[in-house]
């Protein structure tokens, strides 16, 4: 079993296509919505966690391809910009998942993007603006 | 045997001194007892990176040609309001100012995206910063309007110059109330769903100093990177503040005015920042140096998280409403830990000061000591401490009618 988190992009075409369910009757997969927007100019955006087996997941994916639905790892689009980081570490109470740690030794906080699940929460907490959502 | 400064600036010019940081200082007395480290150690070197909304910076930027008085007239710095009621040129730029047209709360919890913080952090880095001034022209000073680029490398001077900072000490902010607050300690989850703290505990500069014993008028320090002094106590300054059996205050109490060349500063020890729903601001970066003169200074240098208490309090009603009390005290390791419990709940905590910042300015400023470029001065005046009788007064309001 693999889990993935993947951010899906649907243009105009495809809105009104059933397509997510054929991961699950295709391809045996079992998904979890983490978000879900149709944007002004009618695009769909989808952030999913995928389960199931590797094949499967490949499978998956190369279908969502093959209908024109852009995927990208999540972990692309949610940047931690380290840069711009002071590590104060305000940000740790405001991350549901843990994504967002304070290390204890160093004090340096740390992001694990696999632990993302892109809610945004941390956006408006950061005083510096160093987590960065490119959707 | 006590030391003087003057006895440890020649052994810092001979390379002979030993510095320790705030939090070395700790095994080293631990280890040795007070009498041996305050033989052994010259200097004990703090460190701080936080929020400090009393900050602001002023400079110079020559005059015009034809002349113009922005005194009595108006100025902007990339749109941002600056204050210009001095002479003709010279500027002063806070670090809350705001854009006239930014809709703060209008549309809440306001994202206060730019402000003077920023404006600041922008101009310390070597950006051009778009001036826009008016003035009311006089015969000497004729002209009425002006609009530049202006650089940091070419005003005149460029100073920071900041009322209120190093806090000693300071609340942990929480929120009782049943919706989420947006405070200046940050995003407040209803129904003490956390607890946000701003002080660096054992690294920071008036928790080592806690009777301001050394620390005086004309102390010099790091301040944003460069060198700076100490100009005054700060506004809001409260030494008569309560205190623990170690002297420590364990409320907001002392704080210091601090100055500075900015042209000498960093921009990564300068930072604008936002505090969703309250506001724009600065984070200052500042180390001072705590001359080991004698056993009861490393005593107060030596002090740990777990000796150094705060003051829960609720900022849904207690302090916008100015109503005295605490939830609870609770010390920093408790703090750092990330989680306290508070009315029997346990609830997770976070800093808004950079405690891995304060660690880098107190070791940058050891280094600084230690290869003879950064001498200690005396200071030439002293911080009013607990026997002043100075307190810090709430306003009482006189109707005007």
């Amino acid at each position: 079993m693999v889990s993935k988190r993947i951010v899906l992009k649907f243009p105009h075409r495809l809105i009104e296509k059933p397509i997510i369910c054929k991961l699950v009757k295709e391809y045996n997969l079992e998904f979890n919505i983490l978000k879900a927007y149709v944007t002004p100019k009618e695009e769909g955006l989808l952030i999913l966690e995928l389960k199931g087996k590797d094949e499967d997941c490949k499978g998956g994916i190369d279908y969502l391809n093959k209908m024109g639905v852009k995927v990208q790892p999540l972990s692309q689009d949610i940047i931690f910009n380290e840069a711009r980081c002071t590590h104060c570490g305000v940000c740790v109470t405001s991350c549901p998942t843990g994504a967002l740690v304070m290390d204890p030794i160093t004090r340096k906080v740390h992001f694990d993007d696999k632990k993302c699940i892109a809610c945004e929460l941390c956006i408006p907490a950061c005083p510096v603006k160093a987590m960065e959502v490119h959707f | 045997m006590p030391k003087t400064i003057r006895e440890i600036n020649e052994k810092i010019k001979k390379g002979e001194a030993v510095i320790a940081t705030a939090e070395e200082i700790i095994d080293i007395v631990e280890e040795k007892g007070t009498k041996k480290a305050a033989q052994q150690v010259d200097v004990v070197t703090t460190g701080t990176f936080g929020p400090m909304c009393s900050s602001g910076i002023y400079f110079n930027i020559g005059h015009s040609k034809p002349r113009i008085k922005i005194g009595g007239g108006t100025c902007y710095l990339n749109d941002v309001p600056a204050y210009g009621g001095f002479a003709a040129v010279d500027v002063y730029l806070g670090a809350t100012a705001l854009p006239d047209d930014d809709p703060k709360n209008k549309i809440y919890p306001g994202a206060f995206k730019y402000g003077g913080g920023h404006v600041i952090e922008e101009f310390v880095a070597g950006k051009d910063i778009k001036l826009v001034a008016t003035g009311y022209g006089t015969d000497c000073y004729p002209r009425k309007k002006l609009e530049t680029w202006i650089n940091i490398k070419d005003v005149n001077e460029a100073v920071l110059f900041n009322p209120r900072n190093v806090y000693q000490n300071y609340n942990v902010a929480v929120n009782l109330s049943d919706k989420t607050i947006y405070t200046y300690m940050g995003i407040l989850k209803e129904k003490l769903g956390n607890a946000n703290f701003c002080s660096a505990g054992q690294l920071s500069p008036l928790l080592n100093d806690p009777l301001y014993k050394t620390v005086g008028i004309g102390t010099k320090i790091f301040v944003g990177g460069g060198v700076g002094y100490v100009a005054w106590q700060g506004t809001q300054h409260n030494p008569t503040a309560k205190r623990k059996d170690n002297n420590v205050p364990c409320v907001p109490a002392g704080t210091l005015a601090i100055i500075g060349d900015l042209k000498q500063m960093k921009q990564e020890w300068l930072r604008g920042i936002t505090m969703t729903g309250y506001g724009v601001t600065l984070a200052v970066g500042i180390g001072i140096p705590i001359p080991i003169l004698n056993e009861e200074i490393v005593q107060y240098t030596a002090v740990k998280d777990k000796d150094l208490f705060a003051q829960v309090v609720d900022y849904s009603e207690a302090y916008p409403k100015v109503i005295p009390g605490s939830l609870g005290e609770v010390n920093y390791a408790q703090l750092k830990s990330g989680k306290i419990i508070v009315q029997g709940k346990e609830i997770p905590t976070a800093s808004l000061s950079s405690y891995s910042k304060a660690r880098e300015i107190a070791l940058t400023l050891k280094n600084w000591i230690k290869s003879g470029k950064f001498l200690l001065s005396e200071p030439v005046g002293s911080i009013p401490g607990p026997k002043s009788g100075i307190t810090f007064q709430s306003l009482k309001e006189r109707p005007i009618t």
